[in-house]
């Protein structure tokens, strides 16, 4: 097999006259179709011939509509000498110096330069910045807009329908085609593998848009997305691979800082430390999977989230569900938001404590349940709890709302209890300098006795890391069961770990970070305000770069995931039982990786969307509200607010903005508080 | 509705007896209206004519319709209130519950280190740079690695780096998100299709780290009034996941197929004229507790004759046992399709990251979605799946060459330490790359020493080994669980040493290896003896 000589580094003249993304793709994938010598995987090498002779007309298709908008900006950028395109990578900017706006660039380089900027895209102007940091006073809930009722009767009808339909077809499926219903059924003496019950919602319901779930990509997940495409065969339902794929604009992916990138200071340092250091230490870390890496993350976490140690885990889901057995166990109580992620919930089940439910986010509902606990101890015994520890998340996946740290502060004080966040999603992702909610809160870290958090998403790499008091971090590296019997983090993990939060921290490339965080918080705000100025429910906090569209009808959700894939733009989809019955949502990330005008292109197809799926149906309360009339003086603005208090009834008029109108006010809106 | 209910009064004459004129007047009033709704007539002659026929069913009837219309009033309940948690509930008032709020101190978050703990992370070697068959240590020593799990040494293989190098530059390092979101990778795929091929089964499912797959396969499949069977000697993941699946586990003696026949037969005596079950065995391919391995050939006889599903964990003998590293089942010769689900490891002897789950597609859809460390959990970097990919294509073309060399590293390191020493013995199977040191039972005995000691005592020898530059490690106990009572521990490892053999050392570096180990052991041994001497005389 050839070595690949990085094409991206200055030294390889060899190669530069074939330097070519797509090139280098072929010969990476050949040789794999090469090694594949099984039955099974020539299935999948099928596609990727196809795919590399699909490469130059997909190259040439890319400059056709849908990438239009994109490319010009690309090209513009690229004449021009500005600090723009040294955003993505430090030291790309020197290369860049000589190009002068008269010498057209190579097609290598165009190429060059679109395959980097298709991970982490330009930044349009200084203007397309924001700093998200909580203003202070009492931490809102947010306000959860409501459908029509005729939207909620119709939601509940058609789960109506496809139950029947499921039935009927169950009914006549178990008696003509019995071969399909095997594993359900008792045979030979063996019980069912899967319960008929349990397994009807899979099979009935989430079934039939399968298509929308599980898409396989290729390449780097970053600010554009590979797909392969897939069709499914008539008679099986089995997905076959079609052989080729499609580029689209990556709204699903948790790449919130954008550090997805397969070229840049990260990848050169993952580079080296693949050659120098391997890639993997083939044990754990109690026995000699602990390296002087392992140990350099772990202080540079514990700087990042600014506590005095931190320990760090392979995997983001292990790290809860190891955590909790190590902190909590019988006679100890962990009370837990009803929103918490499964790992949580696993934990929690592992540890043998109790475990109590709090409405999501209420913190009134958290006290009462507090003092109940409290002045009740342990059931029947009546015995103090040993411990009590309040689980919540940084930011919530589905809803994208923030916890309430300063009341769950104000709460530990006054009732004692311990304290673990979640920072699985707002790690990087919130604060002005991306340190997670107490960043964006302005809480000391002290207040809370655990941070957790993921690796794999703002980061780019994968895993988790524990942060607390020395002490606790010290126990819990002796006692917890995945560092004495789970794998170790890998070197190129922990060295793409470091070197992200390097940059974020400003040690590498300063600025760089910072411009990240900053755009990553001002296109969370501008989707945000776009979509609720076009009329569209969206939930969850401001300055979350989580934000959920919500659909309702079951049937929107695969008819909204197909009609955004026919504008080349992959999202999320998710409803039952991830949500509650009736609110099935399409949720989209966004990353620092997308430019304004990704973002306009996604208003524009949620426009057009929105208007064949009826899915406008805000009222207004919410935000999205009206621009103040011009010429409104601040006397009449006062006498207005006067009627109000006075308690006459404000009508609140559904935003329904033109998709112009929007991409016209909506920049400079951001920065104010969103109305 | 009290139209309805009253009605059938107003028409039969015997039950109004001295009912007050305002009353029948509203009754009639009622009446009228309800004749005035439509179809109230056939309603009517409906409850007249069945209360003829069978006055007892429209009792019957009317009690239910009461029944119904009590149970829609009802005031919401949750069913915590009324459980055992309400009862016993203390009626406080508001000024109480803030003294007790008050008074309640609650226990530091964690508890002091132990003594041993505190020893063993003091300990803890450091290694700086690579990890391979010799390793630098922070403190500057370069000495011998006979704790990793790089048995074939295809961590310092220049070919993998420059393939995980390659999946670098087109996939970057993390997927970014859970494989139902866009996480799924074509070269997770790819590396699910060569497991499959490499085992022989239908299909398999890539899971993102190995220690927590056979956690979630478990309770995939196992709920609550299943039945689980399970050696008695399986690892901690094992036992996490029996213990989240809430099913019924009952326990057999570790490797012994004819109590587990006892306890099959008794578990399906047992299950005679209820509900049929899911019924499954659990068993490790190489147990990672002791070293041995199971008879396959009687698990599979057995589970078929009591048809039982059997779940077998390989994290330890995939890529280990077998001329081609197909693991437990090519080393007993037994079709891989018989055994349902055969999980594994591919961070350990494949050096990359990860873990799996192969068997019938049927099996692996449904962890799919089911199966909680896949569905909530980001996937596998996509140059940990190339790595294992690659690995598994060299175990297929050169494996019996590397599993040979291997077989006689094995056999060298044994040579050293089980017949000649005279304070230990090892528990592995001879095909075991893991040597699993424990002391010999005499020695036990004579000196009645208990798990702690025996703890110490091996920590000592990794101590004295590493300074002797062999780096080994111990058997780990499994942690307990917090606040567990100390007589339901629960199964426990006999304290070991252990040896990881690779074939990146020369006979000659593995024999004076297996010297060092062997001269701490008797070192540590001989100064325990006369440390325990003195402490025997003093007490006298």
């Amino acid at each position: 097999m050839p070595s690949l000589v990085n094409p991206f580094s200055k030294d390889s003249n060899t190669n530069s006259t074939t330097l070519d993304a797509y090139d280098e793709k072929k010969t990476i994938r050949r040789s794999s179709v090469g090694k594949a010598g099984s039955r099974l995987t020539s299935f999948f090498s099928t596609s990727p011939k196809n795919r590399s002779s699909d490469a130059s007309l997909h190259s040439t298709a890319s400059q056709q509509t849908p990438f239009s908008a994109s490319n010009q900006i690309n090209s513009a950028t690229l004449s021009l000498p500005t600090i723009s395109l040294s955003t993505a990578t430090g030291e790309k900017s020197k290369t860049e110096g000589p190009l002068t706006l008269f010498q057209p660039p190579s097609p290598v380089e165009v190429r060059r330069v679109q395959r980097q900027h298709a991970q982490f895209g330009p930044l349009g102007s200084k203007n397309h910045l924001y700093s998200s940091r909580f203003e202070g006073g009492e931490f809102p809930d947010p306000i959860e807009d409501e459908p029509p009722y005729f939207f909620l009767l119709t939601t509940y009808v058609s789960y109506l329908i496809l139950i029947i339909f499921g039935h009927v077809r169950d009914f006549f499926g178990k008696r003509f085609r019995e071969e399909r219903y095997r594993h359900l059924k008792a045979q030979n003496g063996y019980a069912p593998l899967n319960s008929d019950f349990d397994n009807f919602y899979v099979r009935r319901l989430k079934g039939r848009i399968n298509d929308c779930f599980s898409r396989p990509i290729t390449g780097v997940p970053g600010r554009f997305i590979t797909l392969l495409d897939r069709r499914r065969g008539e008679s099986d339902f089995k997905f076959q691979f079609t052989g080729t794929t499609t580029e689209t604009l990556n709204m699903s992916s948790y790449n919130y800082l954008g550090f997805a990138q397969s070229e840049g200071p990260c990848a050169e340092a993952v580079e080296a430390c693949i050659r120098k250091n391997g890639f993997s230490t083939s044990s754990t870390r109690s026995e000699s999977g602990n390296t002087d890496l392992h140990l350099e993350t772990e202080e540079l976490i514990a700087k990042f989230v600014r506590k005095p140690a931190a320990m760090v885990f392979s995997m983001g889901f292990v790290t809860n569900a190891s955590s909790f057995p190590a902190l909590v166990g019988r006679g100890c109580l962990i009370i837990s938001d009803e929103l918490n992620h499964s790992s949580i919930r696993f934990g929690a089940r592992l540890s043998g404590a109790m475990i109590e439910m709090f409405k999501h986010n209420d913190m009134n509902d958290l006290e009462r349940l507090l003092r109940r606990v409290i002045s009740q101890g342990q059931p029947r015994t009546h015995r103090p709890w040993k411990k009590i520890l309040v689980a919540v998340e940084g930011l919530y996946s589905m809803e994208g709302t923030m916890c309430n740290l300063p009341g769950l502060v104000r709460l530990r004080n006054k009732y004692k209890f311990n304290l673990f966040v979640d920072e699985a999603h707002s790690i990087g992702a919130l604060g002005p300098q991306g340190r997670g909610v107490c960043d964006y809160f302005g809480i000391d870290t002290s207040e809370v006795d655990i941070l957790m958090g993921t690796l794999t998403k703002s980061f780019g790499a994968n895993g988790g890391y524990i942060a607390a008091e020395k002490h606790i971090v010290d126990k819990l590296k002796a006692t917890n069961a995945a560092t004495m019997f789970g794998e170790a983090p890998t070197p190129p993990v922990l060295t793409q770990i470091c070197s992200a939060l390097r940059i974020i921290i400003g040690d590498v490339a300063p600025g760089h970070g910072e411009e990240r965080l900053q755009r990553l918080a001002f296109n969370s705000r501008y989707l945000r305000l776009g979509l609720k100025r076009l009329g569209f429910i969206i939930y969850g906090h401001d300055d979350s770069p989580i934000i959920p569209l919500l659909l309702y009808n079951p049937g929107k959700m695969p008819a909204f995931s197909h009609e955004m894939l026919r504008r080349k733009i992959s999202v999320v989809v998710v409803g039952y039982p991830a949500t509650p019955l009736a609110s099935s949502r399409a949720r989209f990330c966004v990353s620092a990786a997308h430019t304004k005008d990704d973002l306009d292109r996604m208003l524009a197809a949620c426009d057009q969307i929105g208007e064949v799926l009826q899915l406008k149906f805000s009222s207004g309360i919410a935000g999205g509200a009206e621009p103040i009339p011009e010429g409104l003086t601040n006397a009449e603005e006062a006498s207005i607010a006067q009627q109000l208090e006075n308690g006459a009834s404000v009508t609140i008029k559904p935003p329904r903005w033109r998709l112009e109108e929007v991409l016209k006010r909506t920049v400079d809106d951001v920065k104010d508080p969103l109305r | 509705m009290n139209a309805t209910t009253s009605s059938p009064n107003v028409t039969i004459p015997a039950v109004v007896l001295d009912l007050q004129t305002q009353l029948l007047a509203y009754l009639t009033l009622a009446a009228n209206y309800f004749y005035r709704l439509p179809g109230s007539s056939i309603v009517l002659r409906y409850i007249k004519s069945s209360y003829q026929d069978d006055p007892v069913r429209s009792a019957v009837e009317l009690f239910l319709f009461l029944f119904a219309v009590r149970y829609l009033l009802a005031p919401k309940y949750s069913t915590r209130e009324t459980g055992s948690r309400g009862k016993g509930e203390v009626k406080l008032s508001e000024e109480e519950i803030d003294e007790l709020v008050e008074d309640w101190t609650p226990e530091p978050l964690v508890p002091p280190q132990t003594a041993f703990e505190e020893n063993e992370m003091e300990k803890r070697p450091i290694i700086v740079g690579p990890t391979g068959p010799k390793v630098k240590l922070s403190n500057g020593r370069t000495v011998t690695n006979l704790a990793s799990f790089n048995f074939y040494n295809l961590l310092s293989s220049e070919h993998l780096k420059d393939s995980a190098i390659q999946t670098l530059r087109t996939y970057g390092v993390g997927p970014c998100g859970p494989p139902g979101f866009y996480g799924t990778q074509d070269v997770h795929n790819r590396v699910e299709a060569d497991i499959a091929a490499h085992l022989g089964v239908a299909a398999c499912i890539l899971y993102a780290q190995a220690f927590s797959t056979i956690s979630s396969v478990i309770p995939a499949f196992s709920k609550r009034g299943d039945v689980i069977v399970a050696d008695s000697a399986v690892g901690y993941s094992i036992r996490k996941g029996l213990q989240i699946s809430r099913s019924t586990v009952r326990w057999f003696q570790h490797g012994d197929m004819a109590d587990l026949e006892r306890v099959l037969k008794k578990v399906v005596q047992e299950g005679k004229g209820r509900q049929l079950t899911r019924r499954f065995i659990v068993a490790e391919g190489i147990s990672e507790m002791v070293g041995d391995i199971p008879d396959l050939a009687a698990l599979v006889e057995l589970k078929t004759k009591y048809k039982f599903r059997l779940i077998l964990d390989e994290t330890h003998s995939y890529g280990v046992l077998g001329a081609h590293g197909r693991g437990l089942t090519e080393y007993a010769h037994v079709d891989a399709t018989s055994v349902d689900m055969i999980t594994g490891s591919l961070a350990g002897a494949l050096c990359a990251g990860g873990g799996f789950c192969a068997g019938s597609d049927e099996v692996v859809e449904h962890q799919r979605i089911s199966a909680a460390a896949y569905t909530y959990s980001a996937a596998l970097p996509a140059m940990l799946a190339t790595t294992a990919s690659e690995t598994i294509r060299l175990l297929t073309m050169g494996g019996p060459e590397a599993i040979r060399q291997l077989r006689e590293s094995i056999k060298v390191m044994r040579a050293q330490l089980d017949p000649r020493s005279d304070w230990v013995r090892c528990t592995s199977a001879i095909e075991g790359p893991i040597l699993i040191l424990v002391l010999k039972d005499e020695v036990v005995r004579q000196r009645n020493l208990d798990r702690d000691d025996q703890e110490w005592l091996f920590q000592d020898i990794v101590d004295e080994c590493l300074t002797n530059g062999v780096m080994i490690t111990r058997l780990k106990a499994m942690p307990v669980m917090i606040g567990s009572n100390p007589r339901e521990d629960g199964w426990q490892p006999t304290p070991a040493l252990k040896v990881c053999v690779t074939t990146g050392l020369s006979k000659k570096e593995i024999e004076k290896a297996g010297v060092v180990i062997r001269h701490a052991i008797t070192k540590i041994m001989k100064r325990g003896e006369s440390q325990m001497k003195r402490i025997s005389d003093s007490s006298r």
